[in-house]
């Protein structure tokens, strides 16, 4: 197996939490790959597809499929957007058989971040340090479409200095959901404060989670309410040292 | 991005009501609690084989309906009762008043039923002078109140003790009265004289059983029993698509159920009633009709892709689990069913033009179908259904802002270098407004559209001075450079 | 013809002709757990006593009767025509009405006792549930009407679950226009979600199964 992998860094990390994209690559240098950015990559049309407009949807995923194609391993430090070139893709090319098939081939080539560490890398331990009183948030997609749950918290439990605390409402959704959280900001906004006092209850300093638009929402409520808990990647927390 | 405004103060009205919030986030959490120790693994092992077996017997009696609808009438018919076909809720009305014409009846009771509210049936009897009483506690409580049902399973879920006492004292006479047990007992003592009195009584049904003509009912307060048992004539109303094949597939249903529904492994009472009264019975209905209505259940029926959602059970384990009801609660939904499942069969039921923001009320987290009996894949339904009234808008010339919003979009999105422009105006246009901390505020003339709404409610990162690819090329360049040294 | 629209609309929608057969049916699951009778009535009682029911093992019919007998205490009860109630000499009790009826005089009979007694056709062992089949022996409104209802029935008679019951009675609908599971005493959650027993049924479910 080679030790090259690519990284698809998705567009909220892109351009709202370069820091996650960083840390990211540092983990997976750290556990000897090398990792190739291919530059003309910018979004796996997730929005588009979630708002009902399948055509725009296409034409995105499509230049994902012409920049992805040759690359052996897609790691993506995000649940949903896995999901959608996973799982989604071949929604969007149901009738057209050259597109459908490259689809299925990238398929199987996508990993979520912390699965990729788990099953491709296998490693539970990265060497990682970080001392705190932490929560993890299971993000709605990773949990339910890529069956992301104890893989994390295995992660997490090797880090030096890290307490998990589990919350009680760690399976309910931030609120996020794309365009539901512009579309529907009222109820988002509640839905991100029940999390928020979910969290509190648990009394950690900080909220893990391997979904970055998830961590838009969270951090942004956590803002908006003044609270000094930080919520960061799964990436950060093992990058750190 | 058009949400009628009235539809945004109605929500902001309902999320800032602190008393319904807690009553509906906990009175869903119980049924949370309660279905997820039933169905743990150790208390129920075959619990994921029961529903891949369920829906697989949905699929083939959906698939089969013609043949399975005529098995049940035969036996229906074998076993002295009769069916009635409607077409929609007229249809079923007119039955119904035909009927107590023909018998002379004033008085119907009936049992829960959310078909019945589906059309109205209600509204239309009572126009006609007949006195219809809800008997189910919740829907006597809901009645009375002349409100819709708040929950599938539970449908004074928003009510208070204190609010049922007021409504007691209001419309009854009695009272105050905020004991809950006590409560029970009032509505006991008057609905025993209307059980004793009634002319007729309605019931829905949980399943009709094709090899049986048999309607089974599914409840836990004896109303159910009650109306089916005292008065003459015994109608059930119910979808053609509560048809399974067999009684034998009966565990299978009930065993998902009761769970799925309130944690109960099976409810109080579980009727099993095909037809009137057998020679040498003593008591039960002379006679017995079932009313098989179709209501668009044919035309989701051809839809192939949708037609799954026929297969509900009723059971709300979807709604219990979905963090936007549990936020807006029933009333909030312009139809008697509430959730994931009204969302979808709303629209397709009544047209995708009505509501056409419920679909879009869901932030697709997929608890719904996770805990879903029968497995409908209501998240996939949902975006069916966004899709479809998306391009119906498009027909009509509708919301083209956001069309062509999002072909913009597309188009930046495939070219990458324009993307990284657009991000660093963006970075430059709002970061001065960060001072440090995370956005809060914008100047108005950006204070617009998707920004507005998102900082209506929280936060946003001061966009960061480097975007990732822009930090990787300086990495790469940087490593160039010292390999090169 | 409303039936003729309908049934062709659905054949439409499912692109079927009529009278074409069915495709493969799944084949019914029932999954019949042995057990004996030991550890039915045990299973029985643990789940009755869990809903708030009360479960007595009887080891004869004298010992039902006195169960009967201190359960009723001078009250008024009806009783069905069940024999194996005959058997246990029930409707010697006093206070107890029993026989045939007219379908009126028997509801007001019901509607009066403090007590409706019955046997029952069988028992489910994993939910704690009566079958009671309506027939000339077993009207529907005595374990309905009055506020307690008290059941007796021989322990040959109880079934480890449903897919027992569906296994040896496929057709019900053959024998009866009625057949009910009571599963415990009536209840709801209606109020603030609050556990209230005694709705429309009865608040008190007595079972009582002679050792045979």
């Amino acid at each position: 197996m080679s030790k090259r992998v690519s990284l698809f860094v998705t567009c909220i990390v892109d351009q709202l939490f370069p820091e996650i994209g960083m840390a990211t690559v540092e983990v997976l240098e750290r556990l000897g790959y090398t990792v190739d950015f291919p530059a003309d990559q910018v979004c796996c049309g997730q929005p588009a597809f979630n708002t009902g407009y399948r055509r725009d949807a296409a034409k995105v995923a499509c230049r994902c499929l012409e920049v992805l194609r040759n690359e052996e391993f897609v790691v993506v430090p995000s649940g949903s957007c896995a999901s959608m070139m996973a799982h989604h893709f071949e929604e969007l090319f149901a009738g057209r058989p050259e597109l459908l098939a490259e689809a299925r081939r990238l398929a199987p080539r996508v990993w979520e971040f912390s699965k990729f560490l788990l099953e491709v890398a296998q490693v539970e331990d990265v060497g990682a340090r970080f001392d705190s009183v932490a929560t993890f948030h299971d993000s709605c997609h990773g949990l339910r479409a890529l069956k992301i749950k104890e893989g994390p918290r295995r992660l997490l439990a090797n880090v030096k200095g890290l307490t998990l605390r589990e919350m009680d409402a760690a399976e309910e959704c931030c609120g996020f959901g794309g365009t539901f959280s512009v579309k529907f900001a009222g109820i988002s906004g509640a839905m991100s404060r029940t999390k928020i006092e979910s969290i509190l209850r648990t009394g950690a300093a900080t909220v893990v989670g391997v979904d970055a638009s998830c961590l838009l929402q969270i951090r942004g409520a956590l803002s908006r309410a003044d609270l000094p808990v930080t919520a960061m990647h799964l990436a950060q927390v093992l990058a750190s040292h | 991005m058009v949400m009628a405004e009235d539809l945004e103060s109605r929500f902001r009205k309902t999320l800032a009501d602190s008393d319904l919030q807690a009553a509906v986030y906990a009175g869903t959490g119980l049924l949370m609690q309660k279905r997820r120790a039933v169905v743990s693994p150790d208390v129920l092992p075959d619990y994921q084989e029961l529903r891949d077996h369920a829906r697989a017997l949905k699929e083939h009696a959906l698939a089969n309906l013609d043949h399975y609808l005529e098995q049940f009438e035969g036996n229906v018919r074998a076993h002295g009762g009769k069916v009635v076909w409607c077409r929609d809720g007229d249809d079923v009305a007119s039955f119904l008043v035909d009927l107590a014409r023909e018998k002379n009846a004033r008085l119907l009771v009936k049992s829960k039923s959310m078909t019945t509210e589906e059309i109205d049936l209600n509204e239309h009897l009572g126009r006609h002078g007949l006195e219809v009483v809800e008997t189910d506690l919740g829907e006597f409580i809901v009645q009375l109140a002349k409100a819709r049902p708040y929950h599938i399973v539970v449908p004074a879920m928003n009510m208070t003790r204190y609010d049922i006492s007021d409504l007691f004292l209001r419309t009854l006479g009695v009272g105050p009265e905020t004991v809950p047990e006590n409560q029970t007992q009032i509505a006991r003592a008057v609905l025993r004289e209307k059980f004793l009195a009634a002319d007729i009584g309605v019931s829905g049904a949980n399943f009709l059983v094709a090899d049986s003509g048999a309607v089974v009912l599914v409840t836990n307060e004896g109303n159910g029993r009650m109306s089916t048992t005292l008065p003459k004539v015994h109608v059930a109303i119910a979808g053609i698509e509560k048809i399974i094949p067999r009684a034998q597939d009966l565990p299978v249903f009930l065993k998902l159920l009761g769970r799925s529904a309130t944690g109960q492994a099976l409810t109080v009472y579980t009727s099993f009633l095909s037809g009137p009264r057998r020679p040498g019975e003593v008591d039960g209905p002379e006679e017995f009709y079932v009313v098989l209505l179709d209501n668009g259940r044919t035309r989701l029926l051809a839809d192939e892709s949708k037609r799954e959602s026929l297969y509900c059970l009723r059971c709300g384990g979807c709604l219990n689990h979905c963090p936007v009801y549990r936020k807006i609660g029933g009333h909030n939904y312009p139809w008697v069913y509430s959730g994931p499942i009204g969302s979808v069969i709303g629209p397709l039921y009544r047209g995708l033009e009505r509501d056409p923001w419920l679909p879009f009320a869901s932030s697709l987290c997929g608890a719904c179908a996770e805990v879903c009996p029968v497995k409908i894949d209501l998240p996939r339904l949902l975006l069916e259904l966004r899709r479809d009234i998306t391009d119906l808008k498009s027909r009509h010339g509708q919301e083209w802002q956001e069309r062509s919003g999002f072909r913009a979009w597309a188009w930046v999105m495939k070219h990458p270098r324009i993307y990284e422009m657009l991000g660093k105006m963006g970075s430059f246009m709002l970061r001065p407004h960060a001072s440090g901390h995370w956005l809060r505020r914008v100047p108005f003339v950006l204070n617009v559209g998707p920004l507005r709404a998102w900082l209506s409610e929280r936060d946003l990162p001061p966009l960061p001075k480097r975007s990732f690819r822009e930090l990787w090329r300086r990495r790469v360049k940087g490593r160039e450079n010292h390999a090169a040294r | 013809m409303r039936r003729d629209d309908i049934l062709r609309d659905v054949r439409s929608a499912l692109r079927r002709t009529g009278g074409q057969p069915v495709g493969e049916v799944p084949a019914a699951r029932l999954r019949v757990q042995p057990a004996d009778v030991e550890s039915r009535l045990r299973q029985f009682c643990a789940a009755l006593e869990s809903l708030a029911g009360k479960a007595h093992c009887a080891a004869s019919c004298a010992e039902a009767f006195a169960y009967a007998s201190k359960l009723l205490a001078g009250g008024t009860a009806v009783a069905s025509n069940a024999p194996f109630l005959n058997t246990c000499g029930i409707i010697s009790l006093p206070g107890v009405r029993t026989g045939r009826f007219e379908e009126a005089h028997l509801r007001s009979l019901c509607a009066s006792a403090d007590l409706g007694i019955t046997s029952a056709d069988y028992a489910i062992a994993e939910t704690g549930t009566l079958v009671i089949l309506s027939s000339a022996e077993e009207a529907r409104m005595i374990s309905l009407l009055p506020p307690v209802h008290l059941a007796i029935l021989p322990s040959d008679r109880i079934l480890t679950s449903l897919d027992e019951l569906f296994s040896i009675l496929p057709y019900p609908a053959e024998k009866t226009s009625s057949t009910v599971l009571i599963t415990g005493p009536s209840r709801t959650a209606d109020i603030e979600m609050t556990l209230i027993r005694k709705v429309h049924g009865p608040g008190e479910v007595h079972v009582v199964i002679v050792k045979t």
